[in-house]
């Protein structure tokens, strides 16, 4: 095979590894930060999508979005990382698995 | 532009005021009171704003396409509203027994109904997104407002780790479905999906919308992602959710009703009647669920947790029939099942007066009839209603959705249906029956509810009128469509 | 094979590696450090998508500021130490692996069958990722959600003042 330029089905391949690995990430740990961190592994991968495809059909709606994501993300980083924050001075642990007067 | 920004009124209107309830909160020391009279009057003005833009003559949309104007929207956004606004009267008794009053609360209920407005008005992916992120962001914060409970903060924790989780899931939908269609706005996405030549990658297409069906059935807890509402629902401090059952709810399914109507193709094609008998399986699944582990809770928080469960299950029978009717019940059902729900929660908060122990248990209720009379009854209307038995709104609610159902051609939904109402007889019927005919040992000191019973009334008269002519709602309903 | 072609297989191997290094790690920071990595080789991903803005907001946003804030929080609450993992894994984590894999695999499949013979950027993509270009459209086109967007920052900020500070 004789490649001139990558192919737009190799970034969606590689964005839905992405997202998968970040997915098992959040499924298998019990760190709460490290969980976060695998979340936005994610949002990562979901970005590379947006951007192949934006860039491929030539419509700048799909890296908009991705400036919204990141945007999002940050938002999302202040008030989890608060919420872990907290929950650490009450139980002094950050892993899930602890967090557990109601059934999970 | 001006005209965008009147046809638009409730959401700058709204999102306008919420800054002006935060800065008023951080200028003024000590005005708790002052801000909750301005939340509830912000909330008010959106609601007059709300039922100005639904009279438009025509339906518009504003600022290039990116929202819808009036109709369907302002309706939704009138409910919102009308929660926040029994929300807000209940929550300062709530927050005063339990010493936790700030100004702060009050902006964050007004902020996340901006984003209730984002999602019921949005005509693009990109508004969706936003308006479904500052309800949840909102939602995350407030379930941990109590944060020196041990309940409040784990039901935060998970709520966020899991919401961010499934926010993941959401906008890789939302990527596919834009890789696919090539526009994020909607009418552009609907004519890639039902223009002649289809989708660009049709597979691409399904898939992306799969996994925005499991982001919104997340945020409105469809089985099999409904695992977190009733730790949520019952670790939050109850005025939260009373709030984030009901309107939280019904901002999912006002994002459900456009999306799959943009997205599901003519309804003669096998594709639209395989994903309807997606949406009955799911939603079969999500009633007998939540119908059925409600029965065994001892808690009443996790028990009506449970039991929101399997009204999500029954709203979802709208969207498998895909109908006009349908889409109208759902509109009807959860106008109802907000005084309903709402009513429910207000009532536990208000027994609790800041204690995260009294009134938890089911067995606390026993006898409550004796001790509180009026709010004895007052359940018992709302779980009346809940449980569906006429004159009460839930009767023609689900008669509304189950009609949809039969004329689709789900007859063995509704069977079902009628099936998990009558394992939910067990537990709604058995708190009446504990309240009325149980003695309970417990002396038990006044317990007033203040602002909260402004709510209560409330509630229960639009329970009631609601069950009495549910033409008039019905009509309005069918009109937005 | 071109430059780009290199370029990208390089970057696509070091982006999953880093990536299951995150996941894996069973020290926090050495997990925060991977992403870090990760972040750059996606900047580098977008770079051969001629996507020069989002390339650098990327490693602005992403690596400087939300990386920074997670770094600053394991050193906050001293977490810094290995971390046993989850003994006998439950049915949840899985099916949800196995989920997560059929995902990946449908996708992939889906991308060569539906997606192929995309294989060149076309001409204007070099003008569609610049500054200029996204700046045009999300002033004008996309202004509404950029508003509202604040929006959430305010609730955001909001939020962590609420959570986080000792007394309010």
């Amino acid at each position: 095979m004789n490649l001139q330029s990558v192919p737009l089905e190799y970034y969606l391949t590689l964005s839905a590894i992405l997202f998968v690995i970040g997915a098992v990430g959040v499924l298998t740990r019990r760190n709460a930060i490290i969980i976060f961190m695998s979340i936005e592994l994610m949002l990562n991968a979901v970005n590379l999508t947006l951007v192949a495809f934006s860039q491929f059909f030539g419509d700048p709606g799909g890296q908009i979005f991705v400036f919204f994501v990141m945007a999002v993300a940050a938002a999302e980083a202040a008030v989890g990382l608060a919420i872990v924050l907290a929950l650490f001075r009450n139980k002094q642990t950050v892993y899930v698995d602890e967090v557990n007067i109601m059934k999970w | 532009m001006l005209q965008d920004f009147l046809n638009s009124a409730p959401i700058p209107l709204l999102s306008a005021l919420a800054t002006l309830v935060m800065l008023l909160d951080a200028m003024k020391r000590d005005g708790a009171r002052i801000v909750f009279g301005f939340s509830v009057f912000s909330l008010t003005a959106a609601m007059a704003a709300a039922i100005y833009t639904m009279f438009l003559p025509d339906k518009t949309t504003a600022f290039n396409n990116m929202i819808t104007c009036g109709g369907y929207g302002a309706y939704f956004d009138i409910v919102f509203c009308l929660g926040g606004v029994l929300t807000l009267l209940a929550a300062r008794p709530f927050l005063l027994a339990s010493n936790t009053e700030h100004g702060e609360f009050y902006s964050l209920i007004l902020f996340s109904i901006c984003g209730m407005f984002l999602i019921a008005h949005s005509n693009n992916l990109l508004t969706l997104f936003i308006g479904i992120e500052v309800m949840s962001v909102s939602f995350y914060i407030l379930s941990g407002y109590l944060r020196t409970s041990r309940f409040s903060i784990e039901a935060s924790l998970k709520y966020f780790l899991l919401g961010a989780f499934i926010t993941g899931f959401l906008v890789y939908g939302m990527a596919l479905i834009y890789g696919s269609a090539g526009a994020l706005g909607y009418n552009e996405i609907y004519q890639a999906v039902q223009g002649e030549t289809g989708a660009r990658f049709p597979m691409i297409l399904l898939l992306g919308m799969g996994l925005l069906i499991i982001g919104l059935s997340f945020k409105s807890a469809i089985f099999p992602f409904h695992q977190w509402a009733p730790d949520v629902y019952q670790g939050a401090p109850t005025i939260v959710t009373a709030f984030m059952s009901t309107a939280g709810k019904a901002a999912a399914f006002s994002a459900f009703i456009p999306i799959l109507a943009v997205l599901t193709p003519e309804s003669s094609s096998p594709v639209a009647a395989k994903i309807g008998m997606l949406l009955a399986v799911l939603s079969a699944a999500t009633m007998l669920v939540g119908n059925i582990s409600a029965v065994v809770q001892k808690n009443i928080k996790r028990m009506l947790a449970y039991s929101s469960v399997a009204h999500a299950g029954y709203m979802m029978m709208g969207l498998a029939a895909g109908s006009v009717r349908g889409a109208s019940g759902i509109v009807f059902y959860v106008t109802a099942y907000m005084f309903m729900q709402i009513g429910a929660f207000i009532l536990i908060s208000a027994l609790e007066r800041g204690s995260e122990e009294r009134y938890q248990n089911l067995e606390d209720y026993a006898g409550l009839a004796k001790k509180h009379p009026v709010m004895a009854a007052l359940m018992s209307v709302f779980m009346l209603s809940l449980t569906g038995i006429p004159p009460f709104a839930g009767f023609f609610g689900k008669y509304y959705l189950f009609t949809a159902a039969i004329e689709s051609g789900y007859t063995w939904l509704t069977i079902i249906a009628v099936i998990s109402s009558v394992i939910s007889v067990y537990f709604y019927i058995g708190l009446i029956v504990a309240m009325y005919f149980r003695e309970s040992d417990v002396q038990e000191q006044d317990s007033r509810p203040g602002l909260a019973g402004i709510s209560l009334v409330i509630s229960a008269a639009g329970v009631i009128i609601l069950g009495v002519i549910p033409q008039f709602i019905d009509k309005i309903a069918k009109s937005l469509f | 094979m071109s430059v780009t072609v290199l370029l990208f297989g390089i970057l696509a191997v070091v982006a999953v590696a880093s990536g299951i290094s995150t996941v894996m790690s069973r020290n926090p920071v050495a997990s925060a450090m991977s992403l870090v990595l990760h972040f750059f080789t996606l900047a580098g991903i977008y770079l051969t998508l001629q996507a020069q803005f989002i390339a650098a907001v990327q490693v602005l946003v992403y690596a400087g500021a939300i990386m920074v804030l997670v770094v600053f929080m394991i050193m906050l609450l001293n977490v810094g130490r290995e971390e046993q993992m989850r003994e006998n894994p439950g049915y949840r984590t899985i099916i949800g692996t196995a989920l997560g894999v059929m995902l990946a695999f449908q996708v992939g499949k889906t991308a060569f069958t539906d997606v192929a013979g995309r294989h060149v950027l076309p001409p204007g993509s070099a003008v569609t990722g610049t500054t200029e270009a996204l700046g045009e459209t999300l002033f004008k086109m996309y202004l509404f959600p950029f508003e509202a967007v604040s929006l959430l920052l305010l609730v955001a900020v909001v939020g962590a003042v609420i959570l986080a500070k000792r007394k309010i």
